[in-house]
């Protein structure tokens, strides 16, 4: 398996608590007696229904906790199996939809301390990402600025299901505390925001809320790029994840052409759209929403116009393959492999060589 | 280089335009300020009449909030889909290399040079404005 | 300022047959609308008048988001003035036939029985003033779509009218549009052998993104291709193509670029992790192949040429792309120069005409 490839950084390994008991000693008492009386069950999200089986691979479920909870578990599937260098766990516990915002900070802060207890300390291996209350960003950026500095946080991650669109100002103290503590911004599927999640309402079908999850990435997309984000700050990195990446070229030409137009009102935009998604954005690899002609595939991996966008993620537990051949991207070769399944992501999360 | 007689100077006051047909080409003709400038009226992205779209100002800024309207009524902004093109230069900001409509030397002549001259074309606007205003001064075109 | 753009117009004419499937007709003003409102909705219409969701606007470029040099002599507003549309679009640039897609929202007002009335109107409208003047037009019957059993009461009265050839609906719907409560008015679409035609727009009460209002035109302008992808999804994976074998769907001004990553997805998620209650016999870029025609403006610009010829070898629907120009928008497709790349003759011919001929059955 591992000797397809060179070196291996997995930047989409989903750990989660194994259960809100876990928190219990890193929250303060009024906090747990608040989850006991209120009967709190998590944040209201149905990102992955637990009844399917592409929720969860067979391989990843245990008696102590749901999948993505026990550490050697993990370890052994993920970075193990690959013989990744590295692994960046990417916790989607989503305090950013509990409409409570103190309370989601306190979770927030569980979770995080919980994160280095759990899967930092024991294994070096893994990288994580630091789950903050995104609906406030000046809460978020309190914790950001907490754990920031630890070595073993690289990103803070956030929902694209979010109240509010990411490129509005709103958000500017969580960027600048993830700009400040050298972390990128990692934008996810899933989450909850009560907005129904298409520009058309409420889909009927799990299948069409899944795939129509990205047409939210484009969105956010859009809003990052011409509310100015990247002219704000002009070292913040985002990192779009489990969003899928074969849409981005066709993205890539509408935007250009808006944006030839319409450019009057956006008048920080200096250089055409692409230009800021080839600096300011890097997107996982899984869901890959393969063409099923592997030509159609290298057409889009050259459209892409930057070889540097792409980041190797398994998505454990999701179930997008059944080993590792059937993970690699047909028809790709190095040196754009290496890129994809570690350099990429090496030179983004500066991760060590 | 053929010249022609577009216009008489009166008719086009500062901040105005006249779209008119020299020599089988559509072509603007712009007062900024007391300076004459012309422009062939097809734009260079899907060849709409350039010439007719908002003459407006270019708008700046570092970031969103802090802006900076400069040279108003110098910009011009196509009525298809909107490119924004330098009048004085014909040149596009949205790619100022590649794009670009092709922009004419146009000055102003007194009547008495217009007269003297033997290489001058008479554009189709010649026959009135000549004969009415001969000692007035008239916007000159010069057509490749 | 006196214009003359006879340059242009020189040029432009070649010897094609060519067809617009995206005009926009315009009501001219209030008294000539009710001259055709139903009088029992006078008083409703003077003491109420329009009410949509409100909201989504944004300030468009330019004024009713028309080409600057759109605005008849007339005064009339943008595809208000028939003679002047001949003039600029029809005769300018030879098309043989053109669709009419009159927007303006009176399918989507929220008061139901009035927004049918409204379309009625329009459409008789439509009729009289559009389609019997002008044998090259021919029109979208406006329909209150939000009432399946209304808009199927409108299709009955007047689909058999040999002018109108498809029902049009917005992008925008308050509901995902392969949802069943659609499904009777597909059901009376098909009846009259008319598509039903979703152009860009409208206002379906939620934001335009799935997380919250943005701020800008542009992302309300570029963001309408994520309502699209939305719409397709819905219809692929509802099993309305499976329940009514006879429905065609049209999508106007959506552009189309978007399209193969969505059908690759679909198919993909769709071999993994099944759809739940609704079980759909072909994949589902297969329902939307056979069911799903597309209008090409706006035209996706790739910075490289070669990357559009790659575009439509991925869609493989060189049968279902019709030309159009959305005249008198400001992000008009002219049909001499929108496309980036020249097409081989064969499927420019399909493109700028025989494709439309073939679905609106045009002689
Ligand atoms: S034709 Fe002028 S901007 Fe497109």
């Amino acid at each position: 398996m591992s000797e397809l490839y060179q070196s291996v950084i997995d930047t989409d390994i989903h750990n989660t608590i194994p259960s809100l008991k876990t928190l219990y000693p890193y929250l303060q008492d009024f906090w747990r007696d608040y989850l006991e009386e209120s009967a709190f069950v998590g944040p209201d999200a149905h990102d992955y229904p637990a009844g399917l089986p592409f929720s969860a691979r067979a391989d990843s479920k245990s008696s102590d906790g749901p999948p993505g909870s026990q550490m050697e578990l993990v370890r052994s599937n993920t970075i193990d199996a690959w013989k990744a260098e590295i692994g960046i766990l990417t916790c989607n516990y989503w305090t950013t939809s509990i409409h409570h915002e103190d309370f989601a900070l306190a979770l927030s802060s569980a979770i995080n301390d919980w994160q280095i207890d759990a899967f930092l300390n024991p294994e070096p291996r893994f990288r994580a990402s630091l789950v903050v209350p995104g609906q406030n960003p000046e809460l978020a950026a309190q914790e950001i600025d907490r754990l920031g500095g630890h070595p073993g946080f690289v990103q803070v991650i956030v929902p694209v299901r979010s109240h509010t669109l990411y490129g509005k100002r709103h958000f500017d103290p969580l960027y600048e505390a993830a700009v400040r503590n050298n972390l990128v911004v990692g934008i996810h599927y899933g989450g909850a925001s009560g907005h129904p999640p298409t520009p058309t309402g409420w889909p009927v079908s799990f299948l069409e809320e899944y795939t129509g999850m990205t047409q939210l990435f484009q969105s956010q997309l859009l809003s990052l790029i011409t509310e100015g984000a990247f002219n704000r700050h002009p070292d913040l990195k985002v990192s779009f994840i489990e969003g899928g990446f074969t849409w981005i070229p066709s993205f890539i030409w509408r935007m250009d052409k808006e944006w030839k137009g319409l450019r009057h009102e956006l008048p920080w935009l200096t250089e055409p759209p692409s230009a800021y998604i080839h600096r300011h954005l890097r997107f996982t690899t899984q869901p890959m929403g393969a063409p099923p002609d592997p030509v159609h595939m290298s057409q889009i991996l050259d459209q892409m116009g930057s070889t540097d966008l792409l980041m190797f993620a398994t998505d454990y537990p999701h179930h997008h393959f059944d080993s590792p051949r059937e993970a690699l991207i047909k028809g790709i070769e190095e040196p754009l492999l290496g890129k994809i399944m570690a350099e990429n992501a090496r030179n983004w999360y500066a991760l060590p060589n | 280089m053929p010249r022609h007689i577009v216009a008489n100077v009166d008719e086009i006051p500062p901040g105005e335009r006249k779209v008119l047909e020299v020599d089988g080409r559509s072509i603007g003709v712009f007062n900024v300020d007391g300076e004459f400038y012309a422009i062939r009226n097809r734009c260079p992205h899907q060849g709409g009449p350039v010439c007719e779209g908002y003459l407006t100002g270019f708008l700046k800024a570092r970031i969103p909030g802090e802006y900076t309207y400069t040279r108003q009524g110098e910009i011009l902004r196509c009525p298809w889909h909107g490119w924004e093109f330098d009048v004085k230069t014909g040149q596009s900001w949205i790619d100022p290399k590649k794009v670009r409509t092709r922009s004419y030397p146009a000055h102003v002549s007194s009547a008495s040079a217009v007269q003297s001259d033997p290489d001058l074309e008479t554009g189709p606007y010649i026959a009135e404005t000549y004969q009415v205003s001969i000692d007035s001064e008239f916007v000159i075109v010069e057509i490749p | 300022m006196t214009v003359t753009s006879a340059e242009t117009k020189t040029q432009v004419r070649e010897q094609h047959a060519a067809i617009d499937c995206d005009i926009h007709n315009a009501m001219p003003n209030d008294v000539t609308f009710r001259k055709y409102l139903p009088t029992e909705w006078h008083a409703h219409h003077q003491s109420n008048g329009r009410r949509g969701h409100v909201g989504s606007g944004y300030p468009r470029a330019v004024p009713h988001a028309a080409r600057v040099d759109s605005w008849p002599p007339s005064r009339l507003p943008p595809g208000g003035d028939l003679g002047f549309m001949r003039e600029q679009l029809l005769d300018y640039w030879g098309f043989d036939y053109g669709i009419l897609n009159c927007l303006g929202g009176a399918g989507g007002d929220l008061n139901l029985p009035y927004a049918a009335a409204l379309c009625r109107a329009m459409n008789d409208w439509q009729v009289s003033e559009w389609l019997e003047p002008e044998p090259r037009l021919r029109a979208s019957l406006l329909v209150p779509y939000e009432d399946a059993d209304l808009a199927a009461a409108e299709i009955a009265r007047m689909g058999d009218h040999p002018g109108f050839v498809q029902v049009l609906l917005v992008c925008r719907t308050r509901e995902p549009l392969g949802h069943w409560k659609y499904w009777k008015m597909y059901e009376a679409a098909v009846r009259h052998n008319l598509p039903i035609g979703i152009h860009f727009g409208g206002a379906g009460g939620g934001p335009i993104t799935g997380a919250g209002w943005p701020t800008h035109y542009m992302e309300d302008h570029a963001g309408m291709s994520q309502a699209f992808q939305a719409q397709v999804a819905s219809y692929a994976l509802s099993g309305v193509f499976d329940a009514i074998p006879e429905l065609k769907v049209v999508l106007i001004e959506g552009g189309f670029a978007w399209l193969p990553p969505l059908m690759w997805r679909l198919d993909h998620h769709w071999q993994h992790i099944g759809n739940g209650a609704v079980p759909l016999k072909r994949l589902p870029s297969e329902y939307i192949r056979d069911h799903m025609w597309l209008t090409t403006q706006p035209m996706e610009e790739p910075a490289q040429k070669a990357h559009f010829a790659q575009l439509l070898d991925q869609l493989q629907m060189n049968d279902r792309l019709m030309f159009a120009t959305d005249y008198p928008h400001w992000d008009f497709d002219a049909p001499t120069t929108a496309f980036p790349v020249e097409l081989d003759s064969d499927l420019k011919r399909a493109i700028m005409a025989d494709n439309a001929r073939n679905l609106y059955s045009l002689l």
